[in-house]
C-alpha cells in the first residue's frame, strides 16, 4: 500500500506541471490583448505599455510562464488586473459558494434521479414508467438558462415566495440562504437527475433480474424488503459514483446557471476573468480546479485499493 | 439575571426598530465594477459608483452644464494658461480629513503620476499643481485645454484621501476613501458593494438614504425581474424591449436620457493594407453611399423601439455644440447607387463587416446588411467577442466595425481621439493635417460660440470621410420603482442619489 501510494504521488507532480503548462498555454490561445482590453475607453498607448510592463506581458511565453509557476510554487497565485485582489483570495471567497451550490444541487438530484428510477423499474413498462421517463426527458433536454429564467418569474415576480437572485451565506443568515440558492441548485441538479433516473432504472432493472433478488423472493421476503434491501443496494453503487464524479463536475463552477442567478461562484468568477482577459485570475481557478480533480481521483483510487485488494498488485 | 435579561431585550427591541427606520437602496448593474479606484478605474459601471462614493471638483446638470460640487469656482487667466479654483470650505473626507487644496494637489498629482492611471492623458495639460491657500487652488497649464474643466466633472476630478491613498498606495481601490454621499462598507467580488451614508457629507440634509446596495446581475431579464419581485429598487440599463413591460407595470417607473455618446459604423479609410487597399480606402464616396443607403429612424425602431435619437454627428442634435448645417440625411438608394457608380467600384462591394457579440448590435447588424445590400453592398457580417474585436479593429483586420462610444461631456471627448492622427482611438486611421490643427485650436479656444465655428470647420470632412458613421444616440434606461421619490436622469447615465428618498 505504501508503494503504491508512494507511486501516485510521484505521479502526481509531472501531471500538476503539465496541467500548468496546458493551461497557461490554452490561455494564450484567447485573441485579445489583456492590457487593451483593461484599458477599455481610455486607450492611453502609455499607459497599455506600462501594464504590460507590470504583469510581464511584454517577456516572452516561457518567461510569463516561469513568473506565474514561481509564484505558484510560493503560494501567490498572483493578483488579478481587474480587481487587483490577489486570486488566492478570491479563490478563497468563491469556493465555499460554489460549495454549497454543488452539494445541495447534486443532493437533490440523487433525491429526484433515484427515487424516480427505482419507481420507473419497479413499474416497468406501465403508465408510471412511461410518464417518469417522459418528465426525465424534459429534464435532460431543458436549457439551464430558460429554466432558470422561468422559475424566477414564477417563484419571485408572480408568487413573491423567492428571491430572484444573488446569494446569502448561510451563516450571515441560514433561512435566506436556503431560500437564495434553492433554485439554482434546484435548475442544476435537474439534468442531472434526469441522468440518474436513467441509470438507477437500467442498475435496478439488471439487479431485478438477478438470481439473488430470485432468491430472497423465493425465501418468502416481502416485496419492500426485496426492492429496498437486496436490489436497490446493489444497483445504487454505480449511481453514487456518479453522483461523487458530478459534485466534482459542479466544483468548477456551474456558469451558465450562476449567470442568471447573479450567484457569486466560481462559473462566474471564470466567465468574467475570460471576458477580461485576467489571466491570472483564468489561470489560478483552473490550477486550483485541476489540483482538486487530480486528488478526488487519488483519493478513488485507493479507496478502491483498500475495498478491493486485487488491484495491489 | 432577570434585569439583566431585561434590559437586553430593551436593548434589542431599540435596535431593532432602529434598524426598521434604517432605509436601503438596492441597485442592480448590469456588470461587476473594475477597482474602485478614481486613478485606476476605467468602467462605465464603476462610474456609476463613483457617483455615490467618490464627490468630483465639478458635476454637470441636465443640461450637460458645469456645476460646483467640491470646487465653488473656476476662473482661466487671459492666456488660458493658469486656471484658479475656489474650493468649497469645510468638506470632510470619509476618514474624517479634510478635504482642502492639499488634498486637491493630493489627488490630482496622484492621477498624473501614478503608474498605470488612466486619468494621466485626461489631464496631461496640467504642467503643475499649487496650493494658494487652504481653499485655493493654481493649476499651471502646459498649453491652454478648454475640456479640463469638464475632465474636472468626471473621475480626474475626484478627491481622495491622501492619508488613506498614501498607506495603501495602488491597493487604495479595496477600501476608497473620497468626499461623496456615502462611505465604502465592504464588497464581494461579483458579488455586491455596500455604501454607508457619510454623516459629515457636506450636502447632508439632501440625503436620505441609510445604506446603498450594488449587485451586478448580468442577465437583463433577471435584473428586470428583481426590480419586479422587490429585491431591486433601481436598475440600470433596462432593455429597450422592455419598456413597454415596464410602463404596463403600477408599481415601475422608467427615468430615460439621451446619451452623451454615440452608436456608429467605423469605417477602415486607412488602417494597414487592408484599409488602404479595402472598399473605404480608396474613394470616400463609397462611405458617403453606405451612409445613404442606411435609414437611421428605421433603425432606431427596429433596434430601439424608437426610443433613441437619430442622429449623424458624434454629438446628438441635442447637444449645443450640434452642427446644425449638417442635418441627419433621409435615405436615398438612388444616390447611394449612383456614388458607387462614380466611384467606379465594382458591384457588389463586399465588407467584411466586423459585429462584437450582443443582442443589439446583431440586431443593427443585421439591418444595416439587409439597407446596403439594396445599394449594392455585400456586407460580410463576422460577429467576434469584443476583447477580439478591438485587437482586430487595431490590426486594422475589418473593413466595417461597429463600435459605440459612451460619451464625455465636453465634445473634444467624442471626436479629439477617433478624428486626430495619433488618437489612440482612431481605428479607422483617418488622418489629415488641417484637421489636426483645427481640432487643437477648438481646444485652446474658450469662448462655447468660437469652439462650435471652429468645430464647423471639421465637420464637412469628417462627416464626408472620417471613416465613422454615426447613426443614433442611445437612449439611457433606469427603471425604478414607485417607492422611490425624487430620481432625476442625467444624460450621462450614472445614478445620483442626493434628493432621493426611499418610501417604506
Amino acid at each position: 500500500m505504501t508503494a503504491f501510494l508512494a507511486r501516485r504521488l510521484a505521479q502526481i507532480l509531472p501531471t500538476l506541471l503539465l496541467v500548468s503548462v496546458i493551461i497557461f498555454l490554452l490561455q494564450q490561445l484567447l485573441p485579445g490583448d489583456p492590457a487593451t482590453v483593461l484599458a477599455g475607453e481610455e486607450r492611453d498607448p502609455e499607459v497599455i505599455a506600462q501594464i504590460r510592463k507590470q504583469y510581464h506581458l511584454d517577456q516572452s511565453l516561457p518567461v510569463q510562464y516561469l513568473y506565474w509557476i514561481k509564484g505558484v510554487v510560493t503560494g501567490d497565485l498572483g493578483e488579478s488586473m481587474r480587481l487587483k485582489e490577489p486570486v488566492s483570495k478570491l479563490v478563497a471567497q468563491k469556493f465555499p459558494v460554489t460549495l454549497q451550490l454543488a452539494l445541495m444541487a447534486v443532493v437533490i438530484s440523487l433525491g429526484i434521479g433515484i427515487t424516480a428510477g427505482v419507481v420507473s423499474a419497479v413499474y416497468k413498462n406501465t403508465i408510471v414508467d412511461y410518464a417518469v421517463n417522459i418528465v426525465a426527458l424534459w429534464g435532460i433536454s431543458t436549457p439551464n438558462f430558460w429554466l432558470g429564467i422561468m422559475l424566477i418569474s414564477l417563484f419571485s415576480v408572480h408568487l413573491g415566495w423567492l428571491p430572484a437572485s444573488g446569494y446569502v451565506s448561510p451563516f450571515e443568515d441560514f433561512w435566506l440562504s436556503m431560500k437564495t440558492t434553492i433554485m439554482p441548485a434546484f435548475v442544476l441538479g435537474n439534468a442531472f437527475a434526469a441522468v440518474l433516473m436513467r441509470h438507477t432504472r437500467s442498475a435496478m432493472l439488471q439487479a431485478m433480474a438477478a438470481d439473488y433478488v430470485r432468491t430472497a423472493r423465493a425465501k418468502g421476503l416481502s416485496e419492500r424488503v426485496v426492492i429496498a434491501k437486496h436490489a436497490m443496494r446493489n444497483a445504487l453503487t454505480p449511481v453514487v459514483t456518479l453522483g461523487a464524479l458530478e459534485l466534482g463536475t459542479l466544483l468548477s463552477g456551474a456558469v451558465l446557471t450562476e449567470q442568471v442567478f447573479s450567484i457569486p461562484g466560481f462559473g462566474k468568477l471564470i466567465v468574467d476573468s475570460v471576458f477580461n482577459r485576467d489571466y491570472a485570475v483564468v489561470q489560478g481557478v483552473t490550477l486550483i480546479t485541476a489540483t482538486t480533480y487530480i486528488l478526488l481521483n487519488l483519493l478513488a483510487d485507493v479507496a478502491y485499493v483498500l475495498i478491493n485488494p486485487r488491484l495491489r498488485g | 439575571m432577570r434585569m439583566k435579561f431585561g434590559l437586553a431585550a430593551l436593548l434589542l427591541s431599540a435596535m431593532t426598530s432602529a434598524a426598521a427606520a434604517e432605509t436601503t437602496l438596492r441597485i442592480g448593474l448590469q456588470e461587476d465594477p473594475d477597482v474602485l479606484d478614481p486613478t485606476l478605474a476605467r468602467t462605465y459601471v464603476g462610474r456609476i459608483v463613483f457617483a455615490s462614493l467618490c464627490d468630483k471638483l465639478f458635476d454637470i446638470n441636465e443640461k450637460q452644464e458645469i456645476i460646483p460640487q467640491l470646487a465653488l469656482s473656476h476662473e482661466t487667466s487671459a492666456d488660458g494658461k493658469t486656471v484658479t479654483l475656489k474650493l468649497r470650505p469645510g468638506v470632510k473626507l470619509h476618514d474624517g480629513e479634510t478635504m482642502d487644496a492639499e488634498a486637491v494637489k493630493y489627488s490630482l498629482e496622484r492621477h498624473l503620476t501614478m503608474a498605470s492611471s488612466f486619468r494621466k492623458a485626461e489631464i496631461s495639460s496640467i504642467d503643475k499643481v499649487e496650493v494658494v491657500d487652504a481653499t485655493t487652488v493654481k493649476l499651471s497649464l502646459k498649453n491652454p485645454f478648454s475640456p479640463l474643466i469638464a475632465q474636472l466633472a468626471d473621475r480626474a476630478g475626484m478627491i481622495v484621501s491622501p492619508k488613506a491613498a498614501k498607506e495603501t498606495g495602488d491597493k487604495f481601490g479595496l477600501k476608497p476613501v473620497c468626499a461623496g454621499p456615502f462611505k465604502f462598507v465592504e464588497r464581494v467580488q461579483q458579488g455586491r458593494i455596500v455604501l454607508d451614508r457619510f454623516a459629515d457629507y457636506w450636502n447632508k440634509d439632501n440625503v436620505f438614504v441609510d445604506r446603498v446596495v450594488f449587485r451586478p446581475i448580468t442577465e437583463s431579464t433577471v435584473r428586470l425581474a428583481n426590480l419586479k419581485s422587490g429585491g431591486l429598487e433601481l436598475i440600470e440599463r433596462a432593455l429597450a424591449t422592455d419598456i413597454k413591460e415596464i410602463k404596463a407595470d403600477p408599481k415601475l417607473r422608467l427615468a430615460t436620457q439621451i446619451e452623451m455618446g454615440y452608436q456608429g459604423i467605423t469605417l477602415n479609410v486607412g488602417n494597414s493594407d487592408n484599409g488602404k487597399n479595402g472598399p473605404f480606402g480608396k474613394d470616400p464616396r463609397v462611405q458617403q453611399a453606405l451612409e445613404a443607403a442606411i435609414d437611421r429612424e428605421a433603425l432606431n425602431q427596429v433596434v430601439y423601439n424608437g426610443e433613441a435619437l437619430p442622429g449623424n454627428q458624434w454629438i446628438s442634435p441635442k447637444n449645443a455644440y450640434y452642427q446644425e448645417k449638417f442635418p441627419v440625411p433621409k435615405r436615398d438608394v438612388a444616390k447611394a447607387k449612383q456614388l458607387l457608380k462614380d466611384a467606379g467600384v465594382t458591384l457588389p462591394v463586399v465588407v467584411d463587416f466586423m459585429v462584437p457579440n450582443g443582442p443589439d448590435t446583431r440586431q443593427l447588424a443585421e439591418v444595416v446588411q439587409a439597407m446596403a445590400a439594396e445599394a449594392g453592398f455585400d456586407m460580410k457580417i463576422r460577429v467576434t467577442e469584443f476583447a477580439t474585436s478591438l485587437n482586430e479593429a487595431e490590426a486594422g483586420r475589418y473593413h466595417a466595425y461597429i463600435l459605440a462610444w459612451s460619451g464625455r461631456v465636453d465634445p473634444d471627448g467624442n471626436i479629439y481621439s477617433f478624428l486626430s492622427c495619433t488618437g489612440p482611438n482612431n481605428y479607422a486611421k483617418y488622418c489629415k493635417p488641417e484637421t489636426d490643427a483645427t481640432l487643437a485650436a477648438a481646444r485652446a479656444a474658450s469662448a462655447p460660440a468660437e469652439r462650435k465655428a471652429i468645430y464647423e470647420k471639421v465637420t464637412a470632412d469628417a462627416l464626408a470621410a472620417g471613416g465613422i458613421i454615426y447613426l443614433y444616440h442611445r437612449p439611457v434606461i433606469i427603471a425604478h420603482t414607485t417607492k422611490l421619490e425624487g430620481y432625476k436622469q442625467l444624460p450621462d447615465g450614472l445614478i445620483r442619489l442626493t434628493g432621493v428618498k426611499v418610501l417604506p
